[in-house]
């Protein structure tokens, strides 16, 4: 079999059942964590789950023993919940670490760290991704090699002048090798974003005058992320804006700030996973 | 010393395809023109963009090659501070930032470029290493260090142009993280960094007018600092003067007497460096200096030699 373009993905076809069926199990797990520790981010995680599912098991060539393993880069840092679960699924991450998640004597904490399996930057402080995945995307052509970054933004990053500074830059380089996904939740910390700074909007305008070629998506419908993917063109990086809910499949927590951190209670806890059953059949 | 950094830059830069330089919209000096010219994928010009500049080394640097963030000081490391910080020093990656006119180099440009506090910025945050080559032959020996180095990020602190060589002579080697002698002798120890060394020679020879036995000695590495070379200096010598161009707060100077403190040592330490504050003065590199007490007539009279 011959080696597919940078960026292509290699599966040529995407099972949605399959996707839905994991990301119940992955939204499962995120609550079960959440059980053991009085704070975590689960909205922001469920925000993203359905993109960094179908970037993992859908467009990513990530075994390592391919020659040029493409790269996940989990810009919006407080995401990372999902991230864990799937490398846990996987086999990168163990169950243990996942037990002493931001506990002593563990090493995961509520931002991925650079150094843990798994995990390709330190991130946390948003604004830092753009500048990682430019770097590393002209790295990979520099030396020749045919990996593709994706990286995950949240829609509150796109605040900083840092990610518009990247963006310039890696439009600059033609980095088509470089494929972003917003987390767009339309929530920043403190309100939301279309209320609170109406001008952000439309983001993929945006994009696209910086140079980017790009789509809009349900970014809770995994055959249109991976679609968007599948049939982009070449020459210019390429951007995802994922419409999605924060707090996606928990009535109480769609939409709501709060959820940004607090982890659910008991009987919270029981109503989600009800719900989240209730939504996958 | 920056033409230096570039010729080696170049001559480095020639044989290892790693090496890749990244500006923020400054014009390439000597060598680094010739560089662009013959390697144009590795040297990367991000525009009036600091932050990038630096995120994107980290990126370039996680994923095998070996960039150096290269513009004045205040823009490699002020503007992009957080970067720094977490993307290089938090990642510990080889990553080597060029600062150009550290201190107050640029004294016709004014306070908004002068790096003058940029040591104790700069030594502050962990994992970072930090060089300030005293004449172009030391800037070169450190670019040929950072250019190989595995430990972590480095800010490397040059001058501008024109610096003499004050080192041909010189007693020790140069070794990253080691005191290098230039001259050894027995009575005062003359301690500096960076360009300013000249001025130390200076006060050197007024201390040998006067019949005294007289080391200098460049700390180019100002992190990590050879402690157990400053602790015998001190007690080989009955005085020792540090001379340095930053800003007093974060400054080896006082590192030096709480070292001399620790060790119980009995060596007189006299220190000077800029003043701690913004001194709004145009003219040359030595008048602002002199503007901030640091001139031969003045650092002479506080030690008794004039």
């Amino acid at each position: 079999m011959s080696s597919p373009d940078v960026g292509v993905p290699y599966r040529n076809s995407f099972d949605t059942v399959a996707a839905r069926g994991r990301c119940l199990t992955y939204r499962r797990r995120i609550l079960d964590i959440s059980q053991q520790v009085t704070a975590l981010h689960v909205a922001p995680a469920f925000s993203c789950t359905e993109i960094v599912d179908t970037i993992y098991n859908g467009l990513m060539r990530w075994d390592t023993r391919e020659a040029s393993p493409d790269v996940f880069l989990m810009s919006k840092g407080h995401g990372c919940m999902i991230q864990y679960v799937i490398l846990e699924e996987r086999g990168v991450l163990s169950r243990a670490d996942l037990d002493l998640y931001c506990k002593a004597g563990g090493r995961l904490g509520a931002h991925p760290d650079y150094g843990v399996p798994g995990i390709a930057a330190s991130t946390g402080s948003l604004g830092h991704g753009m500048g990682l995945a430019t770097g590393m995307a002209l790295a990979e052509r520099l030396q020749g090699r045919e990996s593709a970054i994706y990286l995950v933004l949240s829609d509150g990053e796109c605040q900083e002048g840092s990610t518009w500074e990247g963006a310039m830059m890696a439009a600059n380089l033609g980095l088509d090798n470089l494929i972003a996904f917003v987390d767009l939740n339309d929530f920043s910390g403190l309100e939301r974003m279309s209320e609170g700074h109406p001008a952000f909007h439309p983001l993929l305008d945006k994009f696209q005058a910086f140079g980017w070629e790009g789509v809009e998506v349900n970014g809770h419908a995994a055959e249109e992320i991976f679609e968007a993917v599948d049939q982009r063109g070449r020459g210019k990086p390429f951007v995802v804006v994922c419409n999605t809910v924060k707090g996606k499949g928990v009535s109480y927590m769609e939409h709501v700030p709060i959820w940004h951190y607090r982890s659910p209670s008991s009987e919270e806890y029981r109503q989600a996973c009800d719900e989240l059953a209730e939504v996958a059949r | 010393m920056r033409n230096k950094f570039a010729d080696v830059f170049y001559e480095l830069g020639r044989d290892d395809p790693k090496l890749c330089i990244v500006v923020a919209d400054i014009s390439p000096a000597g060598s680094i023109g010739k560089f662009r010219t013959e390697f144009p994928q590795r040297f990367i010009n991000t525009g009036v963009a600091e932050q990038i500049m630096i995120g994107m080394c980290a990126g370039m640097a996680q994923r095998g090659l070996r960039p150096f963030a290269y513009t004045i000081a205040t823009f490699t490391l002020y503007r992009p501070f957080e970067f720094v910080r977490d993307d290089l020093c938090y990642q510990e990656l080889p990553v080597t930032i060029v600062g150009i006119g550290g201190g107050v180099t640029y004294s016709t440009l004014g306070g908004t470029h002068h790096a003058q506090e940029d040591i104790g910025v700069a030594t502050a945050i962990p994992n970072m290493s930090v060089i300030a080559p005293c004449d172009p032959a030391e800037a070169e020996m450190a670019t040929r260090w950072c250019a190989t180095q595995t430990r972590g990020p480095v800010y490397l602190r040059l001058g501008k142009a024109g610096e003499p060589v004050l080192t041909d002579k010189a007693a020790d080697p140069w070794r990253f993280g080691k005191l290098r002698y230039i001259e050894r002798g027995e009575d005062v120890c003359i301690l500096a960094y960076g360009p300013i060394m000249g001025l130390a020679v200076e006060i050197a020879d007024r201390f040998r007018q006067r019949g005294d036995s007289v080391s200098i000695v460049s700390a180019h590495t100002v992190k990590p600092l050879d402690e157990e070379g400053i602790v015998d200096a001190l007690r080989r010598h009955g005085r020792m003067v540090v001379i340095e161009e930053t800003a007093p707060i974060g400054s080896l100077g006082p590192r030096i007497k709480a070292i001399a403190y620790d060790a119980g040592a009995r060596c007189r330490v006299d220190s000077f460096s800029l003043r701690d504050e913004f001194i709004h003065h145009y003219g040359s590199h030595a008048e602002l200096l002199a503007a901030h007490g640091l001139d031969a007539a003045r650092i002479g009279h506080a030690l008794g030699l004039s």
